[in-house]
């Protein structure tokens, strides 16, 4: 089932660049009712937060498989393979075996998703995402009782991805999800950006999105995802778990100990642009709040 | 005449305001890049850190000549002190650039200063740089006789705080810091006492 959720921020929220804003508007024309119909919706909206035009989008990027460099991925990323592509969907699922993109694709609905985007760095940007719910391919897999979380997996083939060459970290990335989390209708698997074929160095073919925690947490080019019983360990958590929690819930109250998250920086805004206040659970608190009743988000970050 | 004569004769000749021209030069490029799109999408973040490495590599230059001088008998002693207000100059440049453009709230500056142990060192290492660009002319060499040198000491420890801001800054062990701090630490060395005796002899 597609469309749990409507688009609060608009095409009209777009780039403050003056170059940009003449293919915004064509955009803006050619998006479908979905956009319209989230116009003035939700109390977050009012924030006039603008999406950034693709070559934010495409050009600044953490992805480690391909440098840690913010350009490297844009610079690396085209060696990779994204087609044929498979995802092994195992765990505890009653049809546990190799999905094919193509095939997960034919039995997915595609729909756009305008979220914000902000990193653990204190930067952010908003994407128009084009994607489906990941509640939707689990369904597909069929998710048994006794699965509480989910796990995900990030290619690992160094010989396309030049940053696996060097251990910067454990590689394959691995991140995770607790169910609730993962059947939450925010939560999306992301094949598209303003209604292209997702880059390579945004994460094609298929990348996760969960737009109230902190970007390391939306892991990219996904080969494996395995219903668990047991809390994953992600892989920033098994790097520095004082840095880095399981949950990084987007929280301006609850600092990074190197840097304050209470503000932010929107990328594209120039030499001169200014830092905007962090959103509670990155705007998200009126849709995600009710997951996190009782618990110790300084604890849990 | 050896290569050393060479680069000692050649030293003679090139007036030091040359080497000011042209060690500044990279700060309008720079500004020029981060206006036009050069510096990436985030010019910013890019601008900071491009100053600040330059800052550390100058300082890393000024640890260089006393050794190029013992070992190799490179003799580009009367740079030395433009090498250390240059990189004084990009200290500044890079300590103004993350108070005005990039953090721009006087309340997080505080907060960070005292709160960001790296932004602590990073200016713990500026303060120091301080009173060194202060006395770094000839009338305070006069006046101060041997505590001159005895000061000048103090950036030993400033270009190791610089190179542990560095260090404490990206998300992973980076490799490019590690190098920085493993050629201060390298350079340092040379200056032990221990080292510098096994020479003599």
């Amino acid at each position: 089932m597609a469309h749990r959720w409507t688009n609060t921020l608009t095409h009209k929220d777009v780039t403050p660049q003056a170059h940009f804003m003449n293919r915004r508007q064509l955009m803006a024309g050619a998006a479908s009712g979905v956009a319209l119909a989230g116009i003035g919706a939700g109390a977050q909206a009012e924030e006039a937060l603008e999406p950034n035009p693709w070559e934010d989008i495409t050009q600044y990027n953490n992805f480690y498989e391909f440098g840690t460099g913010k350009s490297d991925p844009a610079t690396y990323a085209g060696a990779l393979t994204t087609d044929p592509w498979t995802v092994a969907i195992d765990g505890l699922v009653e049809k546990p075996g190799d999905y094919s993109f193509k095939d997960i694709m034919a039995e997915m609905t595609v729909e756009e998703r305008i979220y914000r985007f902000r990193c653990v760095e204190a930067w952010s940007m908003v994407i128009p995402w084009n994607g489906f719910e990941l509640a939707d391919l689990l369904a597909l897999a069929g998710v048994m009782p006794e699965g509480k979380y989910v796990r995900f997996e990030t290619l690992y083939r160094p010989e396309e991805m030049v940053g696996q060459k060097y251990r910067t970290i454990d590689w394959p990335y691995v991140e995770g999800l607790r169910m609730d989390e993962a059947l939450h209708p925010l939560t999306i698997m992301a094949t598209g950006i303003y209604g292209k074929t997702i880059p390579n160095q945004n994460g094609a073919p298929l990348r996760l999105v969960v737009p109230w925690k902190y970007g390391f947490k939306s892991i990219k080019s996904i080969v494996r995802i395995t219903v668990t019983e047991d809390q994953p360990v992600n892989t920033w958590q098994a790097l520095q778990a004082s840095e880095y929690g399981f949950y990084a819930n987007v929280n301006p109250t609850v600092d990074h100990p190197r840097w304050s998250q209470a503000t932010e920086r929107k990328v594209g805004g120039g030499l001169f642009s200014k830092r905007v206040p962090t959103l509670m659970f990155n705007g998200y608190e009126e849709e995600v709040a009710s997951l996190y009743e009782g618990m110790d988000l300084t604890v849990n970050y | 005449m050896t290569i050393v004569d060479r680069i000692n004769a050649f030293a003679r000749r090139v007036p030091t305001w040359v080497l000011y021209i042209l060690y500044l030069l990279p700060v309008p490029w720079l500004l020029y890049l981060a206006q036009t799109g050069g510096l990436g999408r985030e010019p910013i973040k890019a601008l900071e850190h491009e100053l600040g490495e330059i800052a550390l590599q100058l300082l890393i230059i000024g640890l260089t000549i006393t050794p190029l001088r013992r070992y190799l008998g490179i003799n580009l002693l009367k740079f030395r002190r433009m090498f250390g207000l240059l990189a004084f100059i990009y200290v500044s440049l890079h300590l103004l650039v993350w108070l005005v453009l990039d953090v721009g709230i006087l309340s997080q500056i505080w907060a960070d200063i005292l709160k960001r142990p790296y932004i602590t060192i990073g200016m713990a290492g500026f303060m120091l740089l301080i009173p060194l660009a202060l006395t770094s002319n000839n009338w305070s060499v006069r006046k101060l006789g041997a505590g001159w040198r005895k000061l000048h000491r103090l950036s030993y420890v400033a270009v190791i705080l610089g190179g542990v801001h560095y260090m404490m800054l990206t998300k992973t062990w980076a490799l490019e810091p590690v190098i920085y701090m493993a050629v201060i630490l390298g350079l340092l060395a040379l200056r032990l006492p221990k080292l510098r005796s096994k020479q003599a002899a």
